[in-house]
């Protein structure tokens, strides 16, 4: 894809992420930079890519500590944040939970 | 790797990922938002890994276990109250993916590649590597393994900048010789820039850090989409960059301090760096048979909690106390700070856990206008956010907006000793004489003020 098309899409992108999260509530300060943090975990597409095509025991390597780098960001921080707004459901699922 | 149904599918991804910050920013639809993020996430992994016959596959996916083998037991097992230095952590990791990326990108193609994707490579090394650092002692401030009080040492107000300088003086030598030693002269002296910009901020600033770094590894992320011309690094990256700087602006907006006196005020002489010391100055003190009596004879009581109260665990006896009183006809609120806790938030998470109802939290602009009409402020291991320093120019946290407790008839700290708050400035308020004081571990001071509630 030439330059101009990819700084489209980035110039496009900054006015998405803005407005997307304008509105957010103070509560969910934590979860949202928490949830943000995983989707950053995305660079584990990068670090496939750039470990599958590796020349050199050196690139490999690095490569291979970027992917588990990426997963523990990605896995880690969906799995986390999930943790910290299961407490925010509603009361009657929260009791019946226990109940179960 | 440039197929049609590759690109769709990476728009697929890139799409959820909108959808998970926007629900992510509303209460309703949280959970669902970051389960189409992991969705979203999902998608783009498995369709890149089947998209190409990539060499090296079976250590990929060793690697990948590996990760997912650390990250899912560290985040079902971390405590509540250690969350916000596991997302410091996650954060930084992250970010050192993305200047690894960069720079494998880099020592494979580097002779070949044009002058745009090697600026972007230079850029996500550097910016990676100061996510990693900073984060790594974002870490450990809040992990409690270095102090969390800002470190300055004489001549940081001259090495910051030369280290900035430096390490972009390198990247643009790295652009103009592509040379790989002076790369990893960038990757260094990069990660010595991270450690230097975190090391002089001080207590109550650092989640405002692990903000904006979560920000700048969305950025070394967009811009290793350049490097690597893919559009789903750059849109995801762009995103989380921007609505991650966005985030930290409210976060610095919700303690009433500007950003810059936030990062740079210890070096400037003006930020939260105090004393840390034990106050010897004469405080009234009481035991928990005085504390259950005030509160039962109050009809209004308010409940400022702190960090103090996660660290103890108490949230349960917490609740335990306050529904006894509610069953005695006193009405009772919790009054939250913004930033009480470590992290925007953080307390609203702790005290779900403990499963306290939603009705009960009260913001502060929503507390403040019924404290001279409140009985009894019970301040739970909190100190800053209630100090009236705040209100006194020249003070560590002037400016930082506070829930009003000395406006209340009369208030009552659980405290571990006199060690002033986690911004190190000793408060007022404990000296004043409608103000006492119930030492020791707030979950027992708790559970005593149960038992003689009780007998009562």
């Amino acid at each position: 894809m030439d330059g101009v098309a990819l700084i489209t899409i980035f110039v496009l992108s900054i006015f998405v992420g803005f407005e997307v999260v304008s509105k957010v509530s103070t509560i969910l300060h934590t979860p949202l930079m928490s949830g943000a943090n995983a989707i950053h975990g995305v660079i584990l597409v990068g670090a496939i890519i750039v470990t599958g095509h590796a020349d050199t025991d050196v690139e490999l390597w690095l490569g291979l500590v970027a992917i588990v780098m990426a997963t523990v960001n990605m896995v880690g921080g969906f799995v986390v944040t999930d943790r910290m707004l299961q407490m925010f459901r509603p009361r009657q699922s929260a009791a019946k939970r226990s109940d179960a | 790797m440039n197929q049609t149904w590759v690109q769709l599918a990476y728009l697929a991804a890139a799409i959820c990922f909108v959808l998970a910050l926007k629900g992510l920013s509303s209460p309703k639809y949280a959970r669902r938002g970051n389960a189409l993020g992991a969705i979203g996430a999902t998608i783009a992994v498995v369709v890149t890994l089947v998209a190409e016959d990539f060499d090296h596959m079976p250590a990929i996916l060793v690697a990948i276990a590996l990760g997912t083998a650390f990250g899912v037991p560290a985040a079902r097992r971390v405590q509540m109250t250690a969350m916000p230095q596991l997302v410091a952590l996650f954060n930084g990791v992250g970010g050192g993916a993305a200047a690894i990326v960069a720079l494998v990108e880099f020592l494979s193609v580097g002779d070949d590649s044009g002058l745009g994707a090697l600026t972007a490579s230079a850029f996500t090394v550097l910016i990676g590597s100061v996510s990693f650092s900073g984060s790594v002692i974002t870490f450990l401030k809040l992990q409690g393994l270095m102090t969390s009080r800002p470190v300055v040492f004489p001549g940081m107000q001259v090495l910051l900048p030369v280290a900035a300088i430096a390490s972009v003086g390198l990247a643009v030598g790295v652009i103009g010789t592509r040379s790989i030693p002076m790369i990893y002269a960038l990757a260094a002296v990069s990660l010595l820039l991270g450690v230097l910009f975190v090391l002089p901020v001080g207590g109550a600033d650092v989640p405002i850090v692990i903000s904006l770094l979560n920000a700048a590894t969305g950025v070394a992320v967009a811009a290793s989409g350049f490097v690597l011309d893919n559009v789903l690094l750059l849109v995801a990256g762009t995103l989380v960059g921007a609505s991650g700087t966005l985030l930290t602006l409210l976060m610095a907006k919700a303690m009433g301090r500007p950003i810059g006196s936030t990062l740079f005020g210890a070096l400037s002489g003006s930020s939260t760096l105090g004393g840390g010391e034990a106050s010897d100055r004469p405080v009234k003190s009481l035991g928990p048979s005085d504390v259950a009596v005030m509160l039962t004879y109050a009809e209004r009581v308010v409940i400022v909690p702190g960090y103090g109260l996660a660290v103890a665990q108490a949230q349960g006896a917490l609740k335990e106390l306050v529904d006894l009183l509610g069953e005695r006809g006193v009405e009772v609120s919790y009054g939250i700070h913004p930033v009480a806790g470590r992290m925007p938030g953080h307390m609203n998470v702790l005290l779900a856990e403990a499963n306290v109802p939603y009705e009960q939290l009260k913001e502060m602009d929503e507390i403040n206008p019924e404290l001279p009409t409140t009985d009894v402020v019970l301040v739970v291991g909190a100190n800053d956010v209630v100090n009236p320093a705040a209100r006194t120019p020249g003070t560590p946290i002037s400016g930082m907006p506070i829930i009003n407790v000395d406006q209340a008839q009369s208030v009552v700290f659980l405290k571990r000793s006199m060690r002033p708050g986690f911004a190190g400035i000793e408060n007022e308020l404990l000296f004043d004489p409608k103000t006492q004081l119930l030492f020791g571990d707030a979950k027992d001071s708790l559970a005593q003020t149960v038992t003689a509630l009780k007998s009562l």
